[in-house]
């Protein structure tokens, strides 16, 4: 019988919430780790008993945890992240230059094929690979030292490599996000990195069209088309069709181009979730209704999906990495909230019910599917 | 035997007692102290201090007979007391917020 296994970080440890393949009826563990922020964690698409999670706090900093039963046990690993070499500088938000500093792990992305290699996104941005099932941690050095390097400025939230993307078709490909530098692909397994982010507009930079500089939130992309990405910028939604040659955007009727998470539907590459927000700086949904949008069209066309969701007074935020979709069919969404709410839905999207209400604010949401 | 006084995150990290005990061979300093920590829980190599420049952490203190030595050079000799075991050396969680 199929199952579903929803990874859940939040500010004070991890929840772990399965559920058969109907999705009805909910087992709840944890807090894993409570009292730590868990950022972010993510199981191995080679191993569904593989978890690894990034745990920390501002006392005792970063940490990282692997879990060889799927969940029930955690043990740390290695959770030493230098840079490689003299870090040099970036800029920081006076316009100074700043060196490099490490603060966190925002995401783990576990490779699609191996078990003990994973991807991590850190701040000050920075890629870091470790292929010993994380007891030891490399920097992937080209993208930090990459020749615009020293001209990306932090965002509101830190200087954070936040997504990454991994090409099934193609292990060489890599695409990760930086807020606020952009997008950058490699087709060299990691050694060699370039921006694309051609079609990007931010009127929040000096030049709204440069190469670098965008406050990218999100992209995510479908495995059977992964020249396709959409993104969820600072402001836009954009989609490229050429592996983010260019972007253009497809944000059409949604009551707010704001927002953070961005996702596929797990079966029709052309279904795009987004949840809009209010901003600048209110961080909530628009009107107090939480709602999500999702496309059929990839893009431009978008339907609100409110069903089971709060219509009135609700003013929770939905950050970068609270977003996932299960592989069933009909394919189920989650998402969780900084109230401590994580909404389910069984039905693509149809109609949604809280898995959970009174957690710890939602840092992150992963799926595992599970046969 | 130096006595070590953890704070309940870094215990349960640790999975130690309140007190753990340990052997610190030469002079007992701040970094030779932790130097023998690390060693012996190798999980909390970069919890007290930063794994790049071996610094304290910003909200980790570091008390012993009712002073705080937190400000004092790692390489500084601990208190007599404290390298005969008849007081403990205390890692602290800063008080803060959230």
């Amino acid at each position: 019988m199929s199952g579903v296994r929803v990874l859940v970080g939040t500010r004070k440890g991890a929840f772990v919430l399965e559920s058969d393949g109907k999705r009805q009826r909910w087992d709840v563990s944890g807090p894993h780790f409570g009292g730590w922020e868990i950022f972010h964690l993510k199981a191995s698409p080679a191993d569904p008993d593989r978890l690894y999670a990034s745990q920390g706090t501002s006392w005792f900093g970063q940490l990282i945890q692997r879990s060889d039963d799927g969940g029930k046990t955690w043990e740390p690993v290695g959770n030493r992240f230098v840079y490689d070499g003299v870090p040099g500088t970036h800029l920081w938000y006076d316009g100074t230059p700043h060196p490099w500093e490490f603060a966190r792990v925002w995401h783990l992305e576990p490779s699609l094929t191996d078990p003990n290699t994973v991807y991590a996104g850190v701040e000050d941005a920075a890629l870091f690979r470790t292929t010993d099932g994380g007891q030891t941690w490399q920097e992937l050095a080209g993208l930090r030292t990459h020749e615009s390097a020293h001209s990306w400025q932090p965002g509101a939230g830190g200087m954070c490599l936040h997504t990454i993307l991994l090409d099934p078709s193609d292990r060489e490909r890599l695409f990760v996000a930086i807020s606020s530098a952009g997008t950058f692909r490699s087709d060299d397994d990691g050694r060699t990195w370039r921006p694309v982010n051609r079609g990007l507009r931010s009127e929040q930079i000096p030049n709204p069209t440069a190469e670098v500089g965008h406050c990218v939130h999100r992209i995510a992309m479908h495995r059977a088309r992964p020249d396709v990405l959409f993104m969820q910028k600072h402001w836009d939604v954009m989609r490229s069709d050429d592996a983010g040659e260019s972007w253009r955007e497809v944000s059409g009727n949604l009551p707010s181009d704001f927002g953070f998470p961005i996702d596929v539907h797990a079966n029709e590459p052309e279904t795009v979730y987004v949840v809009p927000i209010k901003s600048d700086s209110e961080h909530y949904p628009p009107d107090g209704k939480l709602r999500v949008y999702r496309s059929r069209t990839g893009g431009n066309e978008w339907e609100a999906l409110t069903n089971g969701l709060p219509q009135r007074d609700c003013y929770v935020n939905v950050l970068r990495d609270a977003m996932a979709v299960d592989a069933l069919d009909p394919c189920g969404v989650y998402f969780g909230t900084t109230g401590g709410q994580v909404y389910a839905s069984a039905d693509a999207g149809d109609r949604w019910a809280p898995i959970v209400r009174d957690l710890p604010a939602v840092l992150s949401v992963e799926v595992q599917t599970l046969s | 035997m130096i006595r070590v006084v953890l704070p309940p995150h870094l215990r349960k990290l640790a999975r130690v007692d309140r007190e753990v005990t340990l052997d610190v061979e030469g002079e007992v300093t701040q970094r030779s102290l932790l130097d023998a920590l690390e060693a012996r829980y190798p999980m909390l190599r970069g919890t007290i201090r930063d794994q790049g420049t071996q610094r304290r952490r910003p909200f980790v203190r570091f008390f012993a007979c009712e002073e705080d030595l937190s400000h004092e050079p790692p390489d500084t000799p601990l208190p007599e007391a404290v390298v005969r075991g008849a007081e403990p050396f205390l890692v602290v969680g800063a008080m803060a917020g959230g």
